[in-house]
């Protein structure tokens, strides 16, 4: 597991049936590119997180394939309709194999 | 056999042949080939597609830009100068709304950013924005 | 004569560095708004008017500090907050435990640093005192991602306040101190603080735009490096890049050099944590 990795992520906490909504989303982490170099000159080794999603209620919002070009502490900002009450979940993925979760309601009134 | 006008021309033929059945230009450059792979060879034409990005970037560390595609199933994003060219791929689920992303990237340097978008009904829309790079001053 | 001409000089260069800067020259962060522009006070001779870093930086940039999501600095803020309630040392106790409530720590960064029997107070030396003597815990580096977190967090309960830093009477030797280095021409470069930061705010030296060098916004997230930046690894950076060698993080000079400093934003707002270059 990388070493400090939060998430952050901001979602509205009401919204009427059909809105669309912004959402934004942010997560330390370094995304060693793989570019870089060591003080011997050895390419330090590509470390970052490859893929991000977010479902609502289950169902695919965005799925986003990163690569090294994407800055460190990733951040993604994305819309989504929102028909009913529920809950937004956002994965990240590493490339060290950990998954990052973390998860938001919206009460639809 | 020998060079005669009739050799050749069945030797150019085929090399021509294996050339359409890779269905890439002989001389692709790591840019063209993301975007073949993309669009299986199809036409990417201007479009409803915006791509906002800085004219200059104060750090290439981090740029802000913006992709947008009214009706995209997905967007790719190249940086036609960095070592590595591939950025993202916005892929839009059904909760989707708009068909955007925004993001901060890393560009090496001067450069164009391409995005690419795959629409719902098949075709492919494309569009570019130069950024440019500098090497920082005493901020190092 | 020759100070009026810098001056002038200056004034010049600035309407056509300001130029280079965001056409929004006036900062307002969830709403509070900041005040980055102020005239000198009378210990400044050489300035005009004071000018927080935000004001140099492109709109882009200017942009990522007015909302507290897109500030990527505050991702560090919520490591600061994990931290604040983290037990840690000998004695089982957590910042909480005595500082219950972060929010009482407003006034304390605009204040910053201070001068205490003759020697310099930064909020790094007061967390590691806390650590050290009533947590039993052991002192973070000066420029830790642990220490800036923290110090971001304290900072932050600053926000939107005049800095307010005392260089008189107690304070006054270290500030004369602080004064000398800033105007010494050190390095293989030979340049002083004031070759850029006083004669030449507004001026690009190579693609980068000279700020007046305040320290009302640190800790920084800084483009460059992605992480918050405190104010004496700052100096170190500033060092190197005129092939000097730096002086100590937490050391005698740097702590001098920062309560100068410091005086000479008297009237900014704090913007911990802002976004930099």
């Amino acid at each position: 597991m990388a070493k400090g990795v939060k998430p952050r992520v901001k979602v509205p906490k009401t919204a009427a049936a059909g809105d669309m909504i912004t959402i934004k989303t942010l997560i330390s982490h370094k995304m060693e590119s793989g570019q870089r170099k060591d003080k011997d000159g050895n390419k330090i080794p590509r470390s970052i997180i490859n893929r991000f999603t977010c479902e609502f209620n289950g169902q695919s919002v965005i799925d986003v394939t990163i690569e090294p070009a994407i800055s460190t502490n990733p951040y993604f900002k994305f819309d989504a309709v929102v028909p009913e009450t529920g809950e937004f979940k956002f994965t990240w993925y590493d490339d060290d194999g950990s998954v990052y979760e973390t998860a938001k309601n919206i009460a639809v009134g | 056999m020998g060079l005669t006008r009739r050799n050749m021309m069945l030797a150019g033929t085929s090399a021509f042949a294996v050339a359409t059945f890779c269905g890439i230009p002989v001389l692709a450059s790591a840019v063209d080939e993301h975007i073949a792979d993309f669009t299986g060879g199809a036409d990417a034409v201007a479009g409803a597609i915006v791509l906002d990005a800085p004219e200059i970037a104060e750090n290439g560390n981090t740029v802000p830009i913006t992709v947008s595609a009214p009706g995209a199933s997905s967007i790719m994003i190249l940086a036609a100068g960095n070592p590595v060219p591939a950025v993202a791929t916005f892929n839009f689920g059904p909760m989707s709304a708009a068909r955007s992303g925004s993001t901060r990237i890393r560009l090496a340097k001067t450069q164009d950013v391409i995005a690419v978008a795959k629409m719902e009904d098949g075709s492919f829309q494309t569009t570019q924005a130069t950024v440019k790079v500098t090497i920082g001053g005493c901020g190092g | 004569m020759t100070v009026t001409k810098l001056i002038s000089a200056s004034a010049l260069v600035l309407i056509g560095g300001l130029a280079q800067a965001g056409e929004s020259d006036t900062l307002s962060v969830e709403g509070q708004a900041m005040t980055t522009r102020v005239a000198a006070q009378a210990h400044t001779p050489n300035l005009d008017e004071v000018f927080s870093g935000w004001v140099f930086r492109t709109d882009e940039t200017q942009a990522l500090q007015m909302d507290d999501f897109e500030n990527p600095g505050f991702v560090f803020v919520d490591k600061g907050i994990d931290l604040y309630a983290k037990v840690d040392g000998s004695e089982g106790k957590s910042c909480a435990s005595c500082h219950e409530n972060v929010e009482d720590f407003a006034g304390l960064r605009a204040s910053m640093p201070r001068v205490v029997d003759g020697d310099v107070v930064s909020m790094e030396n007061m967390v590691n005192d806390c650590r050290i003597e009533r947590m039993g815990a052991d002192a973070w580096k000066w420029s830790s991602a642990d220490m800036t977190a923290i110090t971001a967090l304290i900072g932050l309960q600053s926000r939107g306040m005049p800095v307010n830093v005392k260089f008189d009477g107690d304070a006054a030797a270290q500030w004369q101190k602080g004064k000398e280095l800033y105007y010494t021409r050190v390095g293989q470069l030979d340049m002083s603080c004031s070759n850029c930061h006083e004669d030449n705010y507004g001026n690009m030296i190579r693609a980068d735009h000279l700020s007046q060098g305040q320290t009302n916004g640190f800790p920084t997230y800084r483009l460059k490096n992605a992480k918050l930046n405190s104010i004496h690894g700052r100096f170190k950076g500033c060092m190197k890049n005129i092939r000097a060698t730096p002086y100590k993080e937490g050391g005698e000079e740097f702590q001098a050099l920062e309560l100068y400093l410091a005086s000479r934003g008297n009237g900014l707002t704090v913007e911990t944590p802002s976004v930099r270059n």
